[in-house]
């Protein structure tokens, strides 16, 4: 598949329509691919590759890639990724006509870091046929693993093979799932108090502030981050103590509230594995819950439930009750 | 040489912790290891890396520096020095324990800093060798032996059993502190061990990369201006996590908290020079875009560090970036750009 959608986008390359194509490029290892700009027919169908480690989310790029070029820039969208797309669009991020969107089919992506951690870190070849992950090992030894045992995190109960929007789309058209994603919510929410706060108190101390979260997020697209500003009080590097570590995160996390798709790469990049989503899929499922439901990126007209008032909406008593227990 | 069972190890640990504070690498719900203070229970954890490296003991992640309490108008200053209690690491591995010497050229070079100064001197490491290296290891490319891990006492897991060999003042003290925990036996094993690992690194895929022209003044300028540079930083999210997990980077910032009314706390943390806002002067941050700051980062590593430090790199190959690196953007692939590869 890879190759007729390099083909084509090579094609569109040759022909001017795009000036440029925004996709994968090949690393040392077949996982370790890097998003990148591809301004040759020869390098995209040499270098640029779409597989199973083709995890990376590329829509923020375009906001950076759209302000320095000239011309009309080819991207490459998973289902997913279109609803990041769309989300950056209501938010004026860049024009539309701007981009050239060929939809690339998506049946769950593996994550390379625990394939690692099941059959060892000698690995130097990681291929993925769709239902197998086999590697070949420093010392020649193949090794094979079942893809359902390796899935990235972001894409266990993955919320939608549709997508939402695009120019060209390959493979067929896929449907919002019947997801069980607020299942891990529920299991949270099922918790005591204490034993809520104890953890993500665990889970957040592992925190090294790096900020990948954030500068990953296609929904954290400030010009000028508060956690960026000196003077904010809050600036990022590791905070005086680990409290304020924790409450970094709970403040992006309403930030995006609303905005935020549930596209997971926030804990896809983490180094610490900390499970960052699961504070967005809470207040993605206290929306649906006050509001109606509604996921962001869906659309690009649609009045977003927490920037509008309506009369039957939930009393702040109802909410804030909520916080008691 | 001094050996002790597998089965013997907990007491050991329970030992040393009576006597000192001792951190080792202990598997995580996430099951990867991270160092932590040992508690009765935990169990050393084997893996060939903690996410984190060890640099955090010398050069902490962040880390108290004076408190300032005003009353009335007499203002106190309090020195947290001597907070620091002895400790011990255990379980360290080579291109942690290189790393150790890369932070000493800089935080023990004159001026020295007092509070580095204090942690090291505090500080005493049992190093552990590689028996697994992953493919991401590249130590040997600065002439690290894996096998051979230096530290203050080196030690070896071969089957059911531990060696040790201390190879300071410090590490002979502390073994015959300890004495009455380890039994003599032959080295033989690991002897074999060794040359089986070595034999392993000999066939992993960036220990023979091409570092020719890095550290020499004369091409300084050539890498600083070479165009490839754009390329490689187009697709760096100006996070710090290379910064974060890197056990070299060295970068930190000062800054104030106020705790409360009167009660001031000085404190430094790690910074990263991938940050918008690292060193800020009066304008702005002197590299403008993300490329400049990418290019720092890896010009300090492999061009300005070993011209200033008689050719040791600022990367000790332990392959923490190669791993958790967001957009796999990383030094070996600088490396094979820049390099004659």
């Amino acid at each position: 598949m890879s190759t007729e959608i390099m083909k084509r986008a090579a094609e569109l390359l040759k022909s001017g329509e795009v000036s440029l194509v925004l996709g994968w490029r090949v690393g040392d290892f077949d996982y370790d691919l890097t998003p990148s700009k591809f301004r040759t027919a020869e390098d995209l169908e040499k270098n640029c590759i779409y597989n199973d480690f083709s995890a990376a989310n590329l829509s923020k790029y375009l906001i950076k890639t759209l302000r320095k070029e000239e011309g009309k820039v080819l991207v490459f969208l998973k289902s997913c990724d279109t609803y990041s797309f769309n989300q950056l669009l209501k938010e004026h991020k860049f024009d539309r006509e701007r981009v050239y969107i060929i939809g690339v089919p998506c049946d769950e992506k593996v994550d390379f870091d625990k394939v690692k951690t099941i059959l060892g870190e000698d690995i130097i070849k990681m291929k993925s046929d769709g239902t197998t992950v086999t590697v070949t090992t420093t010392e020649g030894e193949e090794k094979t693993i079942a893809k359902s045992e390796v899935i990235l995190q972001k894409c266990v109960n993955c919320k939608s093979r549709k997508h939402v929007v695009y120019d060209e789309l390959f493979g067929d058209e896929g449907e919002v799932l019947n997801s069980h994603r607020f299942d891990e919510v529920a299991k949270i929410e099922a918790m005591k108090p204490e034993e809520r706060y104890e953890f993500w108190r665990g889970e957040l101390s592992r925190c090294i502030r790096c900020n990948a979260c954030r500068d990953v997020c296609p929904a954290c697209t400030c010009e000028h981050c508060v956690f960026d500003n000196e003077e904010s009080g809050v600036e990022q590097k590791v905070a005086s103590n680990d409290f304020e570590e924790n409450q970094f995160h709970i403040i992006r996390a309403f930030h995006v509230a609303g905005r935020c798709t549930d596209c997971g790469e926030c804990s896809r990049v983490c180094p610490e594995h900390i499970p960052l989503h699961l504070l967005n899929r809470k207040i993605i499922s206290d929306i649906d819950e006050f509001y109606g439901d509604y996921q962001a990126g869906d659309d690009v007209d649609s009045i977003a439930p927490l920037t509008m008032f309506n009369q039957v909406d939930v009393e702040p008593s109802i909410v804030k009750s909520r916080g008691d227990n | 040489m001094l050996t002790l069972k597998e089965n013997q190890l907990d007491a050991f640990f329970a030992l040393i912790e009576k006597k000192r504070e001792l951190y080792l690498p202990v598997e995580q719900n996430t099951g990867k290891s991270e160092f932590k203070r040992w508690a009765e229970g935990d169990k050393y954890s084997t893996a060939l890396r903690t996410t984190r490296s060890a640099k955090n003991f010398f050069f902490a992640k962040s880390e108290n520096l004076y408190d300032i309490e005003m009353n009335d108008k007499k203002v106190e200053v309090i020195d947290t020095r001597k907070d620091c209690n002895d400790f011990v690491i255990f379980g360290v591995r080579a291109c942690d324990v290189r790393s150790f010497d890369v932070l000493d050229n800089v935080f023990l070079a004159d001026p020295v800093d007092s509070y580095y100064k204090n942690r090291r001197d505090h500080g005493l490491v049992i190093s552990m060798a590689c028996s697994k290296p992953a493919a991401t290891c590249f130590c040997a490319l600065f002439d690290i032996d894996a096998t051979s891990p230096n530290g203050d006492i080196q030690a070896w897991h071969v089957d059911d059993t531990y060696y040790f060999d201390p190879i300071t003042e410090k590490g002979d003290a502390f073994v015959e502190e300890f004495k009455e925990c380890f039994t003599e036996a032959d080295d033989a094993p690991v002897r074999k061990q060794k040359e089986e690992t070595l034999n392993k690194i000999e066939k992993l895929p960036f220990v023979k990369l091409n570092l020719d022209g890095f550290a020499t003044e004369e091409k300084l300028t050539e890498l600083f201006d070479r165009p490839e540079w754009k390329d490689l930083s187009e697709a760096c999210l100006g996070c710090g996590t290379c910064t974060y997990v890197c056990p070299t980077c060295q970068c930190f910032d000062v800054k104030d908290y106020k705790v409360s009314e009167g009660k001031t706390k000085r404190y430094r943390v790690w910074d990263s020079c991938m940050y918008s806002n690292f060193t800020k002067m009066a304008a702005a941050n002197p590299r403008l875009t993300q490329t400049e700051r990418f290019r720092q980062r890896f010009m300090h590593k492999l061009v300005y560090y070993p011209i200033k430090n008689e050719g040791m790199y600022g990367c000790v190959g332990c392959g923490r970036c190669l791993v958790s690196c967001p957009v796999s953007m990383n030094i070996v692939k600088v490396i094979k750009t820049m390099g004659d590869n």
